[in-house]
């Protein structure tokens, strides 16, 4: 038992190594690019760094009066309420598909799972003509309201509560003489917090990275969130020189909200694994 | 002439339902002033507009600052299908058929009509597409030309070329004395470079004739065009790496590229990616195929138009007028966004007195630009300039990894686009 595996271990670990070297080596890139000039980007050694982190970040602050800044905010507003509201909704819709019995659950169930399938990408030309039409195209909603609807959310969200809320539990609340409401709020939801917590995170990293809708929604520049800014900054044309230390470095800073978000509710995933291994 | 540019409808059944949806593009701002929205990806435009909005406290226009592309086209015409178009567009144009023939854009002649004595006449037929109708107002043109590491040439006693047969003996000697150099590389991924060669070679891709559309891209011209580069490639005297990559952007600052066949704009491009090697190159006409001959091609240029779907198709027309033409704006587009205006006077204004800053030595380049602008090829752009352009793509750089003959891509190029020409129900003659 202690030899035979360890050695067995090798190669998986090697794998495993250049696997984690095939997705850090970009991040590392980034990185070290977004510390050069314009002029040091090409000319210098991949992997040596330049002294112009500072600089780039002063000249993208400034760039078109702190544009950056805006798309940011436009960026969290559409990420941050839109993957609250998408868990919220793929909660309620979850819990209820999973604990109630009623005429046609199965059948929204297998709509939603072929949902699942249908990329959102394919679905961003119909959304705008629709949205066009109510007059909304060109605004925050136009982002938000579909961004808000989640068929995999909702699939997750079901999939948990069947799991994480017993419905033993479910029926001494009935019994106790809880409404349903009140069960969903005092007793489910505390339950589905991991699962919610995946939810969020899984929509907002979507909402966050996401460029086809908002860049067929949106001709205003103004609520760009940041990837269809950047973009902006980078294809001006044949005539005009792209602005790469800027946009590498615009990259740079987009991401780090992410990190920050998966650093800081990593404990609740933790708490999960925890919690289901108590159970099993 | 109008119905030659419009397809038989096929597939707008959907589109013309939503067509018909209120428009949300434009409003009034506060005490009846106007107010135009304006899709653009000039550089520094805001700037220009800003003069605009000062001068013309009724008229207020907001930049949207969009991507240049295929993409753009696509997202245009999605708005304007959707009732929702901005009031003002940057169109380049090879898109303006495109546009055209999807009825995205306004008919501005009766605004604008009198000024086409201040454009060059191959430039106003752009925007006018051979009708009698204009479309937009020439902003900016991009007359092809020659820049090569003058330092270099000297290193390697190379002479300039100026024809394409001595271009392709430097392309030799270059590589007979070092192997670490190109004199240049042939780019599968920009179709609008190959189309501004074959201009200058005398092709003409696409054509009117009475009530159908000519497709000439696998014309004698085009081939020779083709071939000529292919022959280079296969023998190893040209390189074949894409430009605009990071790759390119290096082996032009370090040297390993010496020469770029390319547009007015060019400088800029340089300045960004090699700025180390500022005060190096030097400018000279594209060599041309026959001795002696003056002639070149364009590479880019833009127009402004206005969208069919605007509230104040005048307000807009009047702007897009000035923008291009007023000496104010155009000094402004120079300075500012380092465009080539295409409005003559503009050409010869104070603005472009000086050379580029990074061709300081080239005092006379300018001069010598406009000289070059002034023998650019005329050219008809057709309703599917993207799709040729996609084939271009995928059929060069099948070519470049096979080996095959370039003159093969351009018949796939041809056959593409005319499948796709009568597919979307225009008439194609031959």
């Amino acid at each position: 038992m202690a030899a035979a595996p360890v050695r067995a271990a090798r190669l998986p670990s090697l794998v495993l190594l250049v696997g984690a070297a095939y997705c850090l080596l970009p991040v590392a890139w980034v990185l070290v690019a977004a510390t050069k000039t314009s002029s040091e980007l090409f000319s210098t050694s991949t992997f040596v760094p330049g002294g112009a982190l500072a600089g780039n970040i002063a000249e993208l602050a400034a760039y078109r009066a702190g544009l950056f800044w805006r798309w940011a905010a436009n960026s969290a507003l559409y990420a941050g309420v839109g993957a609250a509201l998408s868990a919220a909704l793929s909660g309620l819709s979850g819990y209820a598909l999973a604990k109630y019995s009623f005429p046609g659950r199965t059948v929204i169930f297998n709509v939603l799972l072929a949902g699942v399938l249908v990329p959102g990408v394919v679905l961003a030309v119909p959304q705008y003509l629709l949205l066009a039409r109510m007059g909304l195209a060109d605004t925050y909603a136009s982002v938000l309201l579909p961004s808000i609807v989640s068929p995999f959310g909702i699939y997750l969200a079901r999939v948990y509560s069947a799991a994480a809320v017993p419905d033993a539990v479910v029926e001494s609340a009935r019994t106790d003489g809880a409404g349903e409401l009140r069960i969903f709020l005092r007793v489910a939801l505390p339950m589905m917090v991991p699962g919610l917590v995946t939810v969020f995170l899984f929509q907002f990293v979507g909402i966050w990275n996401n460029f086809l809708l908002p860049y067929i929604m949106l001709g205003d520049d103004r609520k760009f969130p940041l990837t269809v800014g950047l973009v902006t900054m980078l294809k001006q044309g044949n005539s005009q020189p792209a602005l790469y230390n800027l946009v590498i470095t615009g990259a740079l800073l987009s991401v780090l909200p992410l990190v920050a978000l998966f650093l800081a509710l990593q404990r609740y995933w933790r708490l999960d694994l925890m919690t289901g291994a108590v159970r099993g | 002439m109008r119905s030659l540019l419009r397809p038989i409808p096929l597939l707008l059944a959907v589109a013309s339902l939503l067509a018909a949806c209120t428009s949300e593009g434009s409003s009034d701002g506060p005490g009846g002033r106007v107010e135009l929205s304006f899709w653009t990806w000039a550089t520094n435009v805001e700037r220009v507009v800003d003069i605009w909005n000062r001068e013309h406290p009724d008229v207020h226009v907001t930049v949207s600052r969009q991507t240049m592309g295929d993409e753009l086209v696509t997202k245009v015409l999605t708005a304007a299908e959707a009732g929702n178009p901005p009031d003002l567009l940057q169109a380049e144009y090879q898109a303006l058929p495109t546009f055209v023939s999807n009825d995205a854009l306004a008919d501005i002649g009766e605004h604008v009509g009198e000024v086409r004595e201040e454009f060059a006449e191959e430039t106003w037929e752009q925007v006018t597409l051979g009708t009698d109708g204009v479309y937009a107002v020439p902003q900016d043109t991009g007359p092809m030309m020659l820049y090569y590491r003058a330092d270099l040439f000297d290193r390697y006693g190379l002479r300039v070329p100026t024809t394409w047969t001595e271009f392709a003996q430097v392309a030799r000697d270059l590589r007979a004395k070092t192997r670490s150099s190109y004199l240049t590389t042939f780019s599968s991924n920009d179709p609008g470079w190959f189309a501004g060669l074959a201009q200058q070679a005398g092709a003409q891709w696409w054509g009117v004739d009475g009530e159908s559309w000519t497709v000439g891209i696998d014309d004698e011209p085009t081939r020779e065009v083709a071939d000529f580069w292919g022959g280079l490639v296969s023998e190893g005297v040209v390189d074949d790496q894409a430009m605009y990559t990071p790759q390119w952007n290096k082996a032009l600052g370090d040297g390993t590229l010496l020469a770029w066949p390319s547009a007015i704009w060019a400088p800029a491009v340089l300045e960004s990616v090699a700025a180390g090697t500022r005060g190096k190159w030097a400018m000279a006409p594209l060599p041309t195929w026959n001795p002696g001959e003056e002639r070149t091609g364009n590479w880019g240029g833009s127009s402004t138009a206005v969208s069919a779907g605007s509230e104040h198709v005048e307000a807009a027309a009047d702007f897009a007028l000035w923008l291009n033409t007023d000496p104010a704006a155009t000094r402004a587009l120079v300075t500012e966004g380092s465009l080539y205006p295409a409005a003559r006077d503009a050409q010869s204004g104070p603005a472009l007195d000086q050379p580029p800053a990074f061709l300081p030595g080239q005092s006379t380049f300018y001069t010598e630009a406009k000289a070059i602008a002034d023998t650019a090829a005329r050219w008809t752009w057709g309703p599917n300039v993207n799709v040729a352009y996609q084939a271009y793509r995928d059929a060069f750089g099948a070519a470049i990894t096979e080996g095959s003959r370039f003159s093969a891509a351009v018949g796939v190029m041809h056959e593409r686009t005319v499948a796709d020409m009568r597919r979307n129900g225009f008439t194609v003659r031959g």
